[in-house]
């Protein structure tokens, strides 16, 4: 099959079992599930022939695997939709396939397949465990299937076409709508257990806060529409185009700002909108309220992927304009949010309780770190960290999940009524659940930049090396120390749940969880270590030549100017290792000996900056103050009470009064004296008529005579007189 | 004046006076009575007229018949009515009125008409006047349909008489 | 010789004698009665004039001799009917059989 037929087919599965699963299959969970992995499988199997038929072909840049077909007609052109596949989506195809496979299988397990109906199950609600009776008659709660359990494969179906459909696009719109179908799905995943009035409250948040972002990348979209007149890559991308884009200023002369600065600005803030940077971050802590797997595929593998992949898609443009290597004001403004997000995120992490909010603020703070990057040009360590993190990333949050499950069995099994998400819960797990440990501490370590055996070493050293290389200090130090933090809440993570000794019953009884959530983990740990050998830079001491760098070469390729790899400089090495160690280091001593009760000892050592570090610096309250409340007036009071109620039902009220009134007034001075007394005047007349000559007819035979003749002679004599006087 | 014309005055006289007690009269068998002299003083005049036939059909028919039919009904509804009431509505003054204007009307137009004061013209054959009676009587070309026609009136008359005068089955 | 305008005068007479008993009369016999008188009087127009203007065609006769038989039809049923009503109603006064009104 032709790679061009084949690349078009590959977000077909996801949407056919979208489809399947919600108008037949609903029922059947067996069949569901089926036919959503199936699905994944087959995607899955087509990225993988595409990515070796990609990094095969000799030159992709030059002769991408692309086609397109004329969609919508515009006077006398057409608007043209299509594939691309360049080194760039070859890699992106690459994680993107592996993770949504992983995880379609994990949610297998994660939901409860095989597990008995829970009695007091609803859908909407979290499954509470269902009692089974063993042979003796005791009685046991064991977790229940999730009673939405068709629904969830079919939404995350849906959401596998979104990122597929956005991944091959050869143009920025239908680039957008696989962006906002991620959107939707997003929302209607978050919300997954819709009862919740937490999880009601995060999927607006989150589609709202995203909103925003969209809103700004629409402008952009439409702003380059009309400076180029087409939105495919190849025409945005050709040089002389990218020339003209940078030469023209901006509408209006915004800022200073060229027509490709401004645009760049634009297109960055979907970005900051998806990856939930500052300040519209607020949203995906949040997001956690919704399933795990959720949470692993959207906030951490793809979705929040998809705003870094729209930046490095766009950066020739957003270079555009640059003279000798020059940071062009979008590449500055990304390097200011990227970096000052990446430090934020960390120093909130380290504060939190709840295991999936470490992850959330790590994920953030990584973003942060690939938006930095590519604001400092390093374009390939950017697209390197992006797939190195998709896949520890993952790992660690289907690990996160794992291990909740293995506490909630504790749960229901001792009845304890405490947290299972809540890490001062848990302790001593990895001897409860061993594959789950080691797989955490892969991730764990890779998100750390453990040196040489991870994933995130090499990609996390790249970013750090391409830094110093270019003498962007203030950026090195920020990241470093964001790195520190990143390698000291990661080792608090595994200390406080996995090491140590159980700190309440329901983590003594932890158990470890089914294969179809255990196998994921492994596959992705193997990713997590082996993938960053991909990278190694040639000039690395001792096993730099030993494999091509071929993250370099290939991804490098997909530019138009060949990115020369930098010399190697000993310092960010030892500054990353350092700082890997030093913080892996810090974080396991201090949580060690956690004790059943006792407080985080981080509280005394910081104080009062502890409190505001969990309060999250306190931006959802300013938000709330600043954006929801007045809103919620303005559409309340505004526009609800004063505007609709009384302006616009005054005047309807009015405009009634008055009818009403001129009706009464026709209806009393016209209607009944004129048209009615004249209806009645006749009808009476007639009657009062009747009545009166009603009289002659007697009923007497020599009456009627009488009367007969008095007429007859009366006519008679008038004949005869009138006949006489001729 | 001759002795034809005393005769038709005295007999007019007779008839008429009979006549005007016929309807004044209070007594309903007076007044049938009286209407025998009328019919008896019409027949004198039949005679008078050359027409004899008429008078025996006058005598037999109306006398003998429909006077006696008269005295039946009267005699059949007797009771109710008492001898001694008024005879006439209260408008007779109405009903003399319009009696005297029609006469008045006829008179005027008979003065304005010319063969008004005419003599009678002389008959040839007076006594062949039945026979051609009875033959225009039943010739298809004369008046055979009237008389035919008369007949069924005559019979339905009858007809209708016995029905509706008969006594109801209870 | 008698002039028709005797005879024709007498009828005349006889006729508004009768129609005045019609008129006033309130026993229903005696309008009856009175109604012959009328029938008379036409008789007696239709002989004289047969006498006085044709007296050689027999046309007059036929006609009095149809009036003759059309009058003793209509006093036979007209009697039965006040017969009828007098068994009905008690009454033949001609102004108490006043149902067809109003």
């Amino acid at each position: 099959m032709s790679t061009d037929l084949l690349v078009w087919l590959l977000p077909l599965p996801p949407l056919l079992a979208f489809f399947l699963i919600i108008l037949l299959t609903n029922r059947y969970k067996a069949f569901s599930h089926s036919i959503a992995i199936g699905a994944a499988l087959l995607s899955w199997l087509g990225s993988m022939v595409v990515f070796f038929r990609a990094i095969n072909t000799e030159h992709l840049n030059l002769n991408p695997f692309s086609s397109a077909i004329n969609w919508i007609p515009t006077g006398d052109t057409w608007l043209q939709v299509g594939i691309w596949v360049d080194p760039l989506t070859a890699v992106t195809l690459f994680f993107v396939s592996w993770t949504v496979l992983m995880i379609f299988i994990y949610s297998v397990g994660y939901h409860n397949y095989g597990q008995p109906q829970g009695e007091h199950d609803q859908k909407g609600l979290q499954p509470h465990g269902a009692s089974i009776a063993d042979e003796h008659g005791h009685k046991h709660i064991v977790p229940s299937i999730e009673p939405m359990y068709s629904r969830f494969f079919a939404f995350i179906g849906l959401f596998a076409f979104g990122m597929y459909t956005l991944v091959v696009s050869d143009n920025l719109l239908t680039l957008f709508i696989g962006w906002e179908i991620m959107g939707l799905c997003s929302y209607l995943l978050i919300g997954f257990w819709y009862q919740k009035p937490t999880a009601r409250a995060a999927m607006i948040k989150a589609f709202l806060t995203t909103r925003v972002g969209d809103v700004f990348m629409l402008l952009g979209i439409a702003y380059l529409y009309t400076a180029i007149g087409s939105l495919s890559f190849s025409d945005i991308f050709k040089p002389e185009t990218l020339h003209i884009l940078a030469q023209t200023p901006a509408l209006g002369g915004f800022l200073g700002l060229s027509a490709a600065g401004l645009i760049g600005i634009l297109l960055f803030f979907g970005t900051v909108g998806k990856s939930a940077q500052w300040p519209l971050h607020v949203w995906l802590p949040d997001a956690m309220e919704g399933p795990t797997p959720v949470s692993a595929m959207i906030h951490a593998a793809t979705m929040v992927s998809a705003g870094v992949y729209l930046v490095i898609r766009m950066f020739p443009l957003l270079q555009a304009g640059s003279v000798h290597g020059q940071l062009t004001p979008p590449m500055m403004l990304m390097t200011i949010i990227g970096a000052f997000t990446a430090i934020f995120a960390a120093t909130i992490a380290i504060a939190q309780n709840d295991i999936k909010r470490v992850l959330a603020y790590s994920t953030i703070s990584q973003l942060g770190y690939m938006i930095a990057a590519l604001g400092i040009g390093a374009y390939v360590a950017a697209a390197f960290h992006l797939v190195t993190h998709a896949f520890f990333k993952a790992l660690l949050f289907l690990g996160s999940g794992s291990v909740i499950h293995g506490v909630e069995h504790g749960v229901l099994h001792t009845g304890e009524n405490v947290d299972p998400q809540d890490m001062f819960n848990m302790g001593g797990l990895r001897k409860k659940m061993p594959i789950t440990f080691w797989t955490f501490l892969i991730g764990g370590l890779a998100l750390s930049g453990f040196p040489l055996i991870t994933a995130g070493f090499w990609s996390k050293d790249e970013i750090l090396a391409d830094a110093f290389g270019h003498g962007h200090w203030v950026v090195f130090i920020i990241l470093a120390l964001a790195a520190l933090l990143t390698a000291f809440y990661t080792m608090r993570q595994i200390t406080l749940t996995f090491l140590g000794n159980p700190r309440t019953k329901s983590a003594e009884h932890a158990q470890e969880t089914h294969w179809t959530m255990t196998l994921p983990l492994i596959i992705l740990g193997v990713f997590a270590i082996a993938l960053g050998w991909s990278g190694i830079s040639e000039s690395f001491p001792l096993i730099g030549g030993i494999l091509p760098n071929f993250v370099h070469e290939f991804v490098g390729s997909t530019l138009a100017e060949f990115p020369e790899a930098l010399p190697f400089s000993v310092w960010p090495l030892l500054v990353s290792i350092l700082v890997s160690l030093g913080g892996l280091t810090a974080g396991w001593l201090v949580y060690r000996n956690q004790k059943v009760g006792a407080e985080d000892p981080l509280k005394r050592a910081l104080g009062p900056v502890y409190t505001v570090l969990k309060n999250k610096y306190y931006f959802d309250e300013l938000y709330n103050i600043i954006f929801v409340r007045p809103a919620y007036w303005m559409a309340d009071t505004f526009t609800n009470q004063i505007l609709d109620r009384k302006i616009i039902d005054g005047i309807l009220h009015f405009i009634a009064r008055i009818a009403s009134s001129v009706g009464g007034i026709l209806r009393n001075y016209f209607d009944k004296p004129i048209v009615n007394g004249f209806g009645d005047f006749v009808g009476e007349g007639v009657k009062k008529v009747g009545r009166n000559l009603k009289i002659i007819q007697t009923g007497r035979v020599q009456q009627y005579l009488i009367m007969a003749l008095i007429l007859a002679f009366g006519a008679m004599f008038f004949f005869v007189f009138t006949s006489l006087q001729h | 004046m001759t002795a034809q014309q005393i005769i038709f005055l005295v007999v007019a006289a007779v008839t008429l006076i009979a006549g005007i007690s016929v309807v004044t009269s209070r007594n309903l068998i007076h007044s049938a009575l009286w209407l025998i002299l009328t019919l008896a003083g019409v027949a004198v005049f039949y005679v008078l007229l050359n027409a004899g036939f008429f008078a025996v059909i006058q005598v037999v028919v109306y006398i003998g018949a429909i006077a006696i039919l008269f005295i039946f009904a009267v005699m059949l509804t007797r009771r109710v009515m008492q001898d001694t009431g008024p005879q006439s509505n209260s408008y007779w003054w109405l009903g003399a009125l319009i009696a005297l204007l029609l006469f008045a009307g006829i008179a005027l137009i008979f003065t304005n008409w010319q063969g008004f004061k005419a003599l009678p013209p002389v008959m040839l054959d007076q006594s062949g006047k039945l026979v051609q009676l009875g033959l225009s009587l039943v010739s298809p070309d004369k008046y055979l349909l009237p008389f035919e026609l008369a007949s069924v009136l005559l019979v339905a008359g009858m007809i209708g008489a016995i029905y509706v005068a008969g006594e109801k089955k209870q | 010789m008698i002039p028709l305008s005797w005879y024709l005068t007498f009828a005349a007479i006889l006729f508004c004698i009768g129609l005045y008993g019609v008129l006033v009369r309130k026993n229903a016999i005696a309008i009856l009665m009175s109604i012959e008188l009328m029938l008379n009087s036409v008789i007696i127009n239709l002989i004289s004039f047969w006498r006085y203007r044709a007296p050689e065609g027999i046309s007059g006769q036929a006609f009095a001799i149809v009036v003759f038989a059309v009058a003793a039809a209509e006093v036979s049923v007209g009697l039965a009917l006040i017969i009828s009503i007098y068994r009905r109603r008690k009454s033949v006064v001609a102004e108490d059989m006043n149902l067809m009104k109003w």
